[in-house]
């Protein structure tokens, strides 16, 4: 499964590169994170509960950041266990440009699921994809400026 | 179709309804999951959820302490108990003279995962709410490998097995090759076709279950299994996979709700149930999800292949070839690989004198679930090449596909009939079929119905299907020189008590099919008893002798051709204890309608009076033992060859491709009917069944991750009422040669038959040579477009 977008921050690209290495402004932004420890500058472990259609889980697994060019670009892999729900692994390559109104986040997701999820859900797993993602946005985008988002 | 309306005294050929009805229609019936044992324990099953992977480690740890939790198993402890591997029952020999590859399948995986949902360990707690909760702490560490599960491309992708390699699992021919090209080369004609035969998912209504249970006094196990063959699971769990003494173990299959043939095999979860419940000391009890059926019961169908037909110029087939590779899944099942080859290719001839036929069936492992019997297997995949690629010479050569197939069909006066893959059918009249179908359905008013439909902006269409079926399985002689490991006779005993009533025990597993009501009216019959006087027992082995099993339509046409030899017996005896009542010679004696008489005379004994006798022998024939209860065991002379015409009449709406099924006629050669309701029924399931796969059914692994993506009925989806159409169902006769009841066997009919009728009058609407299955909406519509 494929996703991609672009979202308009209003902050410097710095500010939002130091946001996007920050586990408390990734915590919040995540959601469903129940838990995002720092093991080194660029791993992570992260309890994510989840719910795609009839299957809620919650998500063990790893996160890191690769190819990272400070602060124009990374990698965020990940991989999470959700026991008999399934599993789900994927990496978004994140880009930044300066934009008129601040920075231009742009994403491309490349994301697998299996076991459960993908044979309950496969046909709702794009739409929660795209949900996920957006909330992720825009809770990042709130948390650089310092604003409260609604969770939702 | 005879009326079924009428009250009946429950004799052969009367439309008597089912004695089991009362149960199943109010709830009452005791299914696997019904049952609870003693000190009973769940178990759930933790499975793979990647199509191919290595495990490198199960840690159980925070799962053992979980609440509740009584034991947690994995592929380790199988080893440790030396555990077989779950078997394949038929050796298929390939081209080379090599017995196929028969790779280990351990119930629960140990070193990799080659499906999605294999096993990988199974967790034991108090409750199902706890064994659920505890499997979810058991942490499987993967480390994943490439999936293949395409059919086609199978033998090019990653390997699954060091013991096949190029993923084959045999490469097997019937015929000769050069025989057949070289009449291929000399036809004025040849059609040619690619056909895929869809993947079907079995969905029984009721999902497996069972129990094990260890009785440390007695050392016995007790396996209650949703078991289509109870006796052969015994034999294959006690000689195989567990080295339990046959003495130490009873199955129970009690009231079963479907099995469609997913239920014959021996599945990893019973096993484990068996073997786990010593472990823990508890009756161990496990009841499938309809997602865990989704990924474990063995699917059936997924053949991809290449048929060419020759034709001379008089319109006579000269030869058919036929290429297919055939998806066996991950793991061989129990039956596996009988399938695509002795099942399959041996029915390729159909209803015709096609004078030279070769088939090669390339059998390959891929990262699914295994595939193995489903109603029909391998008859509906040979029926469907047959009549795809007849129908499509027809359309190619611009004549009738009626009288196409009429001018190529095997007469009446030419039975018994060898073919040339194998069999010999004893008897048929498939014109007979054809006329009767054609007639009932106005086949010749056709094109005055096209045109109305077109009136209205839809596309009309018909086809025919003349199928034939190999049912009645089988001499165990031919099969054991194919390479079954097991013969395939039928028992019976039937039981006088001393009050007159009848127990007939039988070795056929009843899971739908009315044994209960066709065997008590065939033994009532027999022995000149009330139908209401008979009781049939089935599904467990500490009571039944010995059995084989329900499958391949074959209960009546073996089992009950065993229930009448042992009725035979029963007669042979009552002779000799009525000559004695009556001071006449045995040879004087005869039976009919429940009395022995002395031949010219009214002298006369009830069969009552005759068993009563047996029983308090207190004036009784020298010689002769007390008691009436005889066993027969009985292996057929041959398979019987079921045979006839269904008909399907569709209308296309053009601007949406959605098919509307609006006619469907049945005409079926079953030989000689015990209970015209209950074949009534089976030919309709059976159609329902085979239009499901035509038209809805459709089974998807995604082909990058291996996931099975139509894995619930959001996805995946089974047909309705109100996707078919009322069936005309009428039959033709010609008796079964060489069965005492002259009987062919009806259940897998009209699976068998209805996806090619279907097809062929999707496709003649459409004006396309084909139309894949399931012909979706969507797929119908693009034929259209492609045909404008």
């Amino acid at each position: 499964m494929k996703l991609e977008g672009s979202y308009i921050i209003n902050a410097s690209k710095e500010e939002v590169w130091l946001a996007m290495n920050n586990p408390e402004i990734l915590q919040a932004s995540i959601p469903g994170c129940e838990s995002l420890e720092k093991l080194s500058e660029t791993q992570f472990t992260a309890i994510v509960k989840a719910k795609i259609g009839p299957v809620k889980a919650s998500f063990t697994g790893e996160v890191s950041l690769e190819n990272l060019n400070p602060p124009h670009s990374y990698t965020l892999t990940g991989e999470g266990k959700g026991g008999l729900a399934g599993f789900a692994s994927g990496a978004a390559d994140i880009t930044l440009s300066e934009h008129d109104e601040g920075t231009e986040l742009q994403y491309e997701v490349e994301a697998q699921v299996g076991g459960k999820i993908a044979q309950i859900g496969s046909r709702l797993v794009g739409g929660a994809a795209k949900k996920l993602s957006d909330q992720f946005f825009r809770r990042f985008a709130a948390a650089i400026n310092g604003e409260e988002e609604n969770p939702e | 179709m005879p009326d079924t309306g009428n009250l009946t005294t429950g004799g052969i050929g009367d439309a008597v309804q089912r004695k089991e009805d009362f149960r199943f229609l109010t709830g009452r019936g005791t299914y696997t999951d019904d049952i609870n044992r003693m000190g009973q324990t769940h178990a759930v099953f933790v499975r793979s959820p990647h199509a191919h992977a290595k495990i490198k480690s199960v840690d159980t740890s925070a799962a053992s302490q979980a609440s509740g939790v009584v034991g947690i198993l994995t592929g380790a402890d199988m080893v440790a108990d030396e555990v077989g591997s779950l078997i394949c029952g038929w050796n298929v020999v390939d081209r080379h003279g090599e017995g196929h590859k028969a790779p280990p399948h351990p119930p629960l995986a140990h070193d990799t995962v080659k499906h999605v949902g294999d096993q990988v360990a199974v967790v034991i707690a108090e409750t199902l709410a706890e064994a659920q909760a505890a499997a979810e702490l058991v942490d499987v560490d993967y480390e994943v490998l490439a999936a293949n599960v395409d059919t086609a491309s199978a033998m090019s992708g990653p390997e699954i097995h060091p013991e096949a390699p190029g993923n084959l699992c045999y490469d097997w021919i019937l015929g000769e090759e050069a025989t057949v090209d070289a009449a291929l080369a000399n036809s004025a004609h040849v059609t040619e076709l690619d056909i895929v035969n869809n993947r079907l998912v079995p969905n029984p209504m009721e999902p497996r279950a069972a129990i094990g249970e260890y009785d440390m006094a007695t050392g016995e196990y007790t396996c209650f299994s949703t078991s289509q063959n109870p006796h052969v699971l015994r034999l294959i769990l006690c000689a195989f996979v567990l080295g339990i003494p046959e003495t130490k173990l009873k199955v129970i299959a009690p009231d079963v709700g479907g099995g469609f043939g997913s239920k014959i095999f021996c599945y990893a979860e019973e096993t484990t149930c068996v073997w786990a419940s010593k472990k823990v000391g508890r009756p161990v009890k496990w009841t499938s999800t309809r997602s865990e059926a989704f990924l474990t019961d063995a699917h059936g169908r997924d053949h991809v292949s290449h048929v060419k037909l020759g034709i001379d110029a008089d319109g006579k087939f000269t030869a058919l070839k036929v290429e297919t590779i055939a998806n066996m899944g991950a793991y061989l099942s129990t039956f596996a690989s009988s399938v695509p080859t002795y099942l399959y290719a041996t029915l390729l001839a159909g209803q015709y004198t096609t004078p030279v036929i070769f088939c090669n069936t390339k059998a390959v492992f891929t990262n699914t679930v295994a595939v193995d019997a489903y109603r029909g297997a391998g008859r509906p995949e040979a029926t469907f090449v047959v009549e795809r690629i007849v129908e499509s010479a027809a359309r190619e050569l611009g004549v009738d596909p009626a009288e196409l197939r009429r001018k190529n069909f095997i007469q009446p006066d030419q039975f018994p009939y060898e073919t040339p893959v194998a069999l010999t059918y004893d008897t048929g009249n498939y014109e007979a079929s054809l006329d009767k179908a054609m007639s009932m359905i106005d086949y010749a008013g056709f094109p005055a119905r096209r045109a109305t439909s077109e009136a209205n902006g839809k596309r009309r269409g018909i086809g025919i299907s003349a199928y034939i079926e190999a049912c009645g399985i089988a001499p165990s002689a031919v099969v054991g020189s194919l390479g079954a490991g097991v013969g395939l006779w039928e028992s019976a005993q039937v039981r006088f008590n001393a009050t007159g009533t009848v127990t007939v025990f039988t070795g056929s597993h009843s899971h739908g099919q009315g044994h209960e009501t066709a065997f008590a009216q065939l033994a009532s019959t027999k022995l000149g008893i009330p139908f209401e006087n008979v009781e049939v027992v089935h599904g467990d082995t500490s009571k039944v002798p010995m059995g084989m099993g329900t499958y391949g339509s074959r209960s009546l046409a073996v089992g009950g051709s065993a229930i009448d030899r042992a009725c035979d017996k029963i007669i042979e005896k009552g002779k000799k204890i009525a000559a004695h009542l009556l001071e006449a010679a045995v040879e004087d004696i005869e039976f009919a309608d429940g009395n022995f008489t002395v031949a010219g005379t009214d002298k006369a004994k009830a069969m009552g009076e005759v068993v009563f006798t047996a029983y308090v022998p207190h004036n009784y024939p020298e010689g002769v033992e007390p008691g009436m209860d005889e066993t027969a065991f009985y292996d057929p002379g041959n398979f019987t060859y079921p045979a006839g015409t269904h008909i399907a009449e569709v209308e296309i709406d053009e601007a949406t491709g959605v098919t509307e099924i609006v006619d469907w006629v049945a005409v079926d050669d079953f030989g000689n009917i015990i209970n015209p309701m209950i074949v009534e029924g089976q030919v309709h399931g059976g159609i329902a069944q085979g239009v499901g796969q035509a038209l809805l059914e459709g089974t998807v692994y995604d082909p990058e991750s291996g996931q099975l993506v139509t894995g619930s009925y959001m996805d995946y989806c089974m047909p309705r009422a109100d996707d078919l159409p009322s069936f005309r169902v009428d039959m033709t006769t010609t008796a079964c040669t060489h069965n005492p009841l002259g009987v062919k066997g009806c259940g897998e009919a009209g699976a068998i038959a209805a996806p090619a009728a279907l097809i062929n009058a999707i496709t003649h609407a459409t004006g396309t040579m084909t139309v894949e299955m399931p012909a979706t909406s969507e797929r119908v519509w693009r034929a259209l477009q492609e045909n404008n």
